[in-house]
């Protein structure tokens, strides 16, 4: 394993902001770090980074601590957070800073500008950028010393949706390469575009580590919306062959435990006319949403929508 | 979502050794002479140390034939040539605190960190490269204003050449002193991290404790005055006299200094190992 985190813990005053955190993120995957806002995914990063430090735990990239690495931007590229960059220094001046501590030569600079399409501002002062200009910076730097490893807290953040799809088949990429990479997300929806594989962390705990085609097939508890003018026939006919149903607002049926062939067929033997027969497969989001619900730092009013919920502070 | 096995990982060659001091002055000189605010605060440091000095000088110069017998006969041209260099002792503290806290101010100090995990070691490359700065443009600003007051200081006004008992001293010691005060301010920002509190800190120390001393007993006053970079400084400005009452010695006053700022510096360095950055 590259990255292998082991019983990471992080308190910040009496807030226990990481709690007993192990996992393990294999080369040649893009492996989604995927939480709501607050869970701790931005302070794991930092831990693996050796920048903030572990109460209790371990954290390991390529078998060594970080603080140990002999060439790091050479082994570890990370994109931790927007901006954290001199508003004052051009962006060469800021990558050429990065490549003399860790003797990468200068032509490397030009190279990873040109890779994220910064090359025609690469002189303007950093506080004059965008925030996707920013985050494009942050990449470079990140891929400045072509590390086998790579770290990205929240990448497409900021982002126009070219620059979200170019992050996509940025990742999807390097991980072709054989590196090693690490993406934080608190979307579902964009891991299960990018991600083979996905830790999902809550209130600072893993809830579990899974591969996304695992998660998929584990998501799609199927339900089948019915409608009939005969609700309570129907209704009591599934119940007795042991399905569980819900009248919804709109007068339809929801059914679970049964598929449509079997409702179908069930209807049908008991003469009742159907209006509608869906099937529903349950969205990554709610399987997400499922997976987090007791572990959500800031629950929003009963009234938000979950897809609302996901998109605060984005 | 099927994904390409990989049954190696990402292999290259990297150079053998480690990154070394050398490497992070380097990135510490790429990062101080990249931001505009190091040029403009140094060449404040320049204008306002020879700006004082030269109307200092010029003042007295149209003044001398009004002073008194007594202040003509202690009257020091070297210290007062060098009054401009200790109001720009304020600017170049400025500079040392915003080259620590600008790094943690805008997070470049992540970047740094990721580069040299190290935290002692850039600690000390950031010293060296400002720390020569530093003394280069304060010696350099000493020994300008020295020559600027002195030639202003024309007959009937006496002046002082770098052959004058004491004087070479002065200005030496002075710019040593003000260079030292920049790697002083550096060392506290290490550990307030936040520009505004270092600078106000800086300033307590170097201003406002030592005049709230003043309303102390005055045994207290004596006892204690000495031990500020304030007075240390003065008794570089003193060559006709002697060292003011209750004062190091010029070269002590560095050597004390000096010691401040290297416990400045080791206690910053152990916060910045423990703190998370």
């Amino acid at each position: 394993m590259v990255i292998e985190a082991k019983g990471l813990t992080k308190r910040f005053g009496d807030k226990l902001a990481v709690d007993q955190l192990s996992f393990d993120v294999r080369p040649g995957f893009v492996t989604g770090f995927l939480g709501p806002n607050g869970s701790g995914k931005s302070t794991t990063m930092r831990m693996i980074m050796g920048l903030d430090y572990a109460n209790a735990g371990d954290a390991r990239v390529n078998g060594h601590h970080y603080h140990d690495l002999r060439w790091p931007l050479r082994e570890v590229g990370a994109l931790l957070e927007a901006r954290a960059i001199h508003p004052g220094r051009s962006a060469r001046k800021h990558l050429l800073m990065m490549a003399a501590a860790n003797r990468i030569a200068r032509r490397r600079v030009d190279e990873v500008l040109d890779v994220v399409g910064l090359s025609d501002v690469a002189n303007q002062r950093v506080g004059k950028f965008s925030l996707g200009m920013g985050q494009r910076l942050g990449i470079a730097a990140a891929l400045l010393g072509d590390p086998g490893v790579l770290l990205f807290d929240e990448p497409i953040n900021g982002l126009d949706p070219d620059g979200i799809r170019w992050v996509r088949l940025l990742l999807k990429s390097l991980a072709q390469e054989g590196r090693t990479v690490f993406v934080s997300s608190h979307l579902m929806s964009e891991m299960a575009l990018t991600a083979d594989e996905v830790v999902i962390i809550g209130k600072g705990r893993l809830i579990v580590q899974i591969a996304i085609d695992e998660l998929l097939a584990q998501s799609s508890r199927r339900s089948v919306r019915v409608s009939s003018p005969d609700l309570a026939s129907l209704r009591s006919a599934l119940e007795v062959v042991g399905a569980t149903t819900s009248v919804e607002e709109d007068g339809s049926l929801t059914v679970r435990g049964k598929d449509h062939r079997e409702i179908g067929t069930l209807a049908a033997q008991h003469s009742i006319v159907l209006y509608e027969l869906t099937p529903q497969s349950e969205s990554l989001e709610e399987a997400f949403m499922d997976l987090t619900e007791s572990s959500v730092e800031y629950t929003g009013s009963p009234s938000a929508s979950p897809q609302q919920l996901m998109e605060t502070e984005r | 979502m099927t994904s390409t096995p990989a049954t190696l990982n990402y292999e290259k060659p990297t150079p053998g050794g480690r990154y070394s001091l050398w490497d992070l002055m380097r990135s510490e000189w790429l990062k101080l002479s990249s931001v505009r605010s190091t040029f403009w605060t140094l060449g404040l440091t320049v204008i306002i140390g020879l700006g004082v000095s030269a109307i200092a000088s010029s003042v007295t110069r149209s003044h001398w034939s009004s002073q008194s017998a007594s202040s003509r006969a202690s009257f020091d041209p070297t210290s007062l040539s060098l009054t401009g260099v200790f109001v720009a002792q304020l600017i170049i503290g400025v500079l040392g605190v915003m080259v620590m806290s600008g790094e943690y101010g805008t997070g470049t100090i992540r970047a740094t960190l990721s580069a040299a995990p190290r935290r002692p070691l850039v600690l000390l490359a950031k010293v060296a490269v400002f720390g020569v700065v530093a003394l280069v443009v304060a010696l350099v600003t000493s020994f300008l204003a020295f020559f600027i007051g002195q030639t202003l200081l024309t007959a009937p006004a006496v002046h002082a050449t770098l052959s004058t008992p004491g004087a070479l001293r002065e200005v030496v010691g002075t710019g040593l002193f003000i260079g030292l005060i920049g790697i002083f301010s550096l060392g506290l920002a290490t550990i307030i991290r936040h520009t505004a509190g270092a600078i106000s800190t800086f300033v307590a120390i170097l201003l406002v404790v030592p005049n709230i001393l003043r309303a102390f007993p005055i045994s207290v006053f004596n006892d204690t005055i000495r031990y500020f970079p304030s007075r240390i400084g003065a008794a570089f400005l003193s060559s006709n006299q002697g060292p003011p009452r209750n004062a190091f010695s010029p070269w002590n006053g560095l050597l004390v200094m000096a010691a401040y700022t290297v416990a400045l510096l080791i206690l910053g360095a152990v916060v910045m190992v423990r703190r998370d950055a």
